[in-house]
């Protein structure tokens, strides 16, 4: 692994080859346990972009408007292509799936519904959902279902952006002053309890054998990644324990009940509208 | 070398006269030419320019926020993709907006405190709630229209990097009023509460929207002046007029009426009269009374101040890095070089 500080201004944004109307249209339907996997996903990257979007007009500069932003909008792409392919299963539309679903329904690991925090902890949570989507989609891009690898390969490339932001950021807040460095060791320790769950095997994983990315197996690299990172920013790992796990069986942090309270709730007055 | 490039300074290279200066500028002004960063200008012309972008970026910037306020309840997947980008691009505005009036000399820093002292203006608009999703579209369509009437012309503003932002501005307004105009539209043939939606938020934004234009023309005092230096094209009434004309078409198409009796078309002069508006209000609002207007500044005001350790972070890690960088090259200087 080379330098962690490169200039982001080298790397180029990906284009817009898939969408998730383009991949509605092509009438391709998932397999039943690929669209488990594909709601796990897409859960994940729905709820990390519902709570980055609440960050434009609050960003500490308007350039951060427009980075927070754009990476919000980057994952909700991921989000609305991962649950239109796991709502083919069933024939639910990827707003059935965001609007018409409880708490337990959804799949995500409880680390993205961990609250904003301040700045410190959303770069926190970006660091860690970065790196792992990075190795996550690095990876499925392999995938032997053809959908999923489409949607990883134009993934990978936004993932790879992000992540150099959230580096960027984690070297100038650990490094910069006394205080920056004291609020980003409290970001990381707010959300470093929810880290195991991203990398634990379920029996969906014995049966997508070639298809789906074992998490375990991303445990070594995401945490490579990271020690490097926080190395170089003049962090530490923190010692924290590991909260219990549950996300991917729908129990989630009491947070997740107001994120969808207020997401769901304009759709939710108006059950079979078109918007 | 006597070549300067300080747009302030009084003479420049070629050792003008003040007078042969001002000669200059009005004649670059009656050829249609543009002024740029490094000629000379009238000190009111900078400060005109100064002050209309500044309060063109301020509303790029609080604009935001009534908008942003729906990012996190948008009804479906793919209007909240197109909200965040929208107001994505309000940010790019602002700044494009930011870095123009910042080659007159006045720091972005300098117009933020302008901003948050209250001393600098924005668009009274903004001072309005957005209560409603339909408020999306009327913003868009409403108030991104009135914009767009607004800024057309100034993309033959006389300043050129004025003039250059609006240009690439105007084309992603468009858009933007197209989408204002697709989200009322999709509500008015929706079901009857969202047709009843659209409705309500086209009511309470069509007076505000024509408000944006500035007072009648008689009651404008700067128009004339800046008419003049060709920063501004058409006056206020002449735009807001345009821009009636405009909308009440689309109104019919969408299905929705304008909450004015007095709409109605004059053969003779060829365009649409309306009613008198509520200057009381509008005058009003301005100074003060609107009902947001402590709000949206003091939400401006909590990102500034809760952002500010983030900025000192930022500027700090850069200041360790060219320190440790000079430390590194005398380090590795070859021996002897060090100077003594």
């Amino acid at each position: 692994m080379g330098s962690v500080g490169q200039d982001s201004a080298t790397i180029i944004s990906a284009g817009s080859a898939l969408t998730a109307e383009k991949l509605l249209d092509s009438g391709v339907t998932a397999p039943e346990r690929t669209a488990e996997y594909a709601l796990r996903l897409g859960d994940d990257a729905l709820i990390l972009a519902q709570r980055l979007s609440w960050w434009i007009s609050r960003a500490p500069e308007i350039e951060e408007d427009i980075a927070l932003g754009n990476i919000a909008l980057d994952t909700l792409g991921h989000a609305r292509m991962l649950l239109t392919y796991a709502g083919t299963a069933w024939d639910r539309s990827e707003d059935d799936l965001a609007y018409f679903r409880t708490e337990e329904e959804f799949r995500c690991a409880q680390i993205v519904e961990v609250d904003n925090g301040d700045f410190g902890r959303t770069v926190a949570k970006n660091l860690i959902m970065s790196a792992y989507f990075y190795e996550l989609y690095s990876r499925l891009v392999d995938s032997a279902d053809e959908t999923l690898a489409a949607i990883a390969a134009k993934a990978v490339k936004e993932v790879d952006y992000h992540l150099d932001h959230a580096v960027q950021w984690t070297l100038r807040l650990g490094i910069g002053t006394e205080e920056s460095a004291g609020r980003m060791r409290a970001g990381l320790r707010d959300v470093w309890p929810y880290l195991d769950e991203l990398f634990e095997d379920e029996p969906l994983h014995d049966d997508l054998e070639g298809i789906a990315v074992r998490p375990s197996t991303l445990r070594a690299p995401v945490m490579e990644r990271l020690e490097v990172v926080l190395a170089e920013a003049e962090l530490e790992v923190p010692e924290v324990k590991q909260a219990r796990t549950g996300g991917r069986r729908g129990e989630h942090r009491e947070a997740l009940g107001f994120l969808l309270a207020e997401m769901q709730s304009l759709a939710r007055q108006h059950p079979g509208a078109t918007w | 070398m006597t070549t300067t490039h300080d747009p302030r300074a009084a003479s420049s290279a070629d050792e003008l006269t003040a007078e042969q200066l001002q000669e200059r500028f009005d004649a670059l002004i009656a050829a249609d030419q543009r002024i740029e960063p490094t000629d000379w200008m009238p000190e009111d012309y900078r400060r005109t320019l100064v002050r209309q972008m500044s309060q063109h970026a301020h509303s790029e910037i609080i604009g935001m926020q009534p908008e942003g306020n729906w990012i996190t309840r948008a009804p479906s997947l793919k209007r909240k993709a197109i909200l965040m980008a929208k107001v994505q691009d309000e940010a790019g505005h602002g700044l494009y907006l930011y870095s123009a009036a910042e080659t007159l000399g006045t720091p972005r820093d300098e117009m933020f405190e302008q901003l948050m002292s209250g001393r600098a203006k924005y668009s009274s608009i903004f001072n309005y709630p957005a209560r409603s999703w339909a408020d999306m579209g009327a913003i868009g369509w409403l108030v991104d229209g009135a914009a767009i009437c607004n800024q057309v012309p100034l993309c033959r503003a006389s300043y050129g990097p004025y003039g250059r932002s609006m240009v690439r501005i105007c084309k992603e307004e468009s858009f933007h009023q197209r989408q204002g105009w697709e989200i009322l539209y999709t509500l008015s043939h929706g079901t009857p509460k969202q047709k009843q939606m659209a409705q309500d938020a086209v009511n309470r934004f069509y007076g505000p929207a024509l408000q944006m234009f500035g007072p009648p023309d008689d009651q404008s005092p700067n128009s004339q002046q800046s008419m003049d230096w060709k920063i501004k094209r058409f006056s206020n009434d002449e735009l807001r007029q345009r821009f009636v004309d405009m909308i009440v078409p689309q109104a019919e198409a969408l299905g929705l009426t304008l909450p004015d009796p007095d709409l109605a078309w004059n053969e003779e002069r060829g365009h649409y009269d309306y009613g008198e508006l509520d200057w009381d209000e509008f005058f009003g609002v301005i100074k003060g009374h609107g009902p947001c207007n402590q709000q949206r500044l003091q939400h401006r005001i909590d990102a500034h101040e809760n952002g500010e350790w983030v900025r000192e972070a930022a500027a700090e890690y850069a200041r360790k890095m060219q320190e440790r960088a000079a430390r590194a090259d005398t380090d590795t200087a070859p021996a002897g070089s060090e100077q003594r």
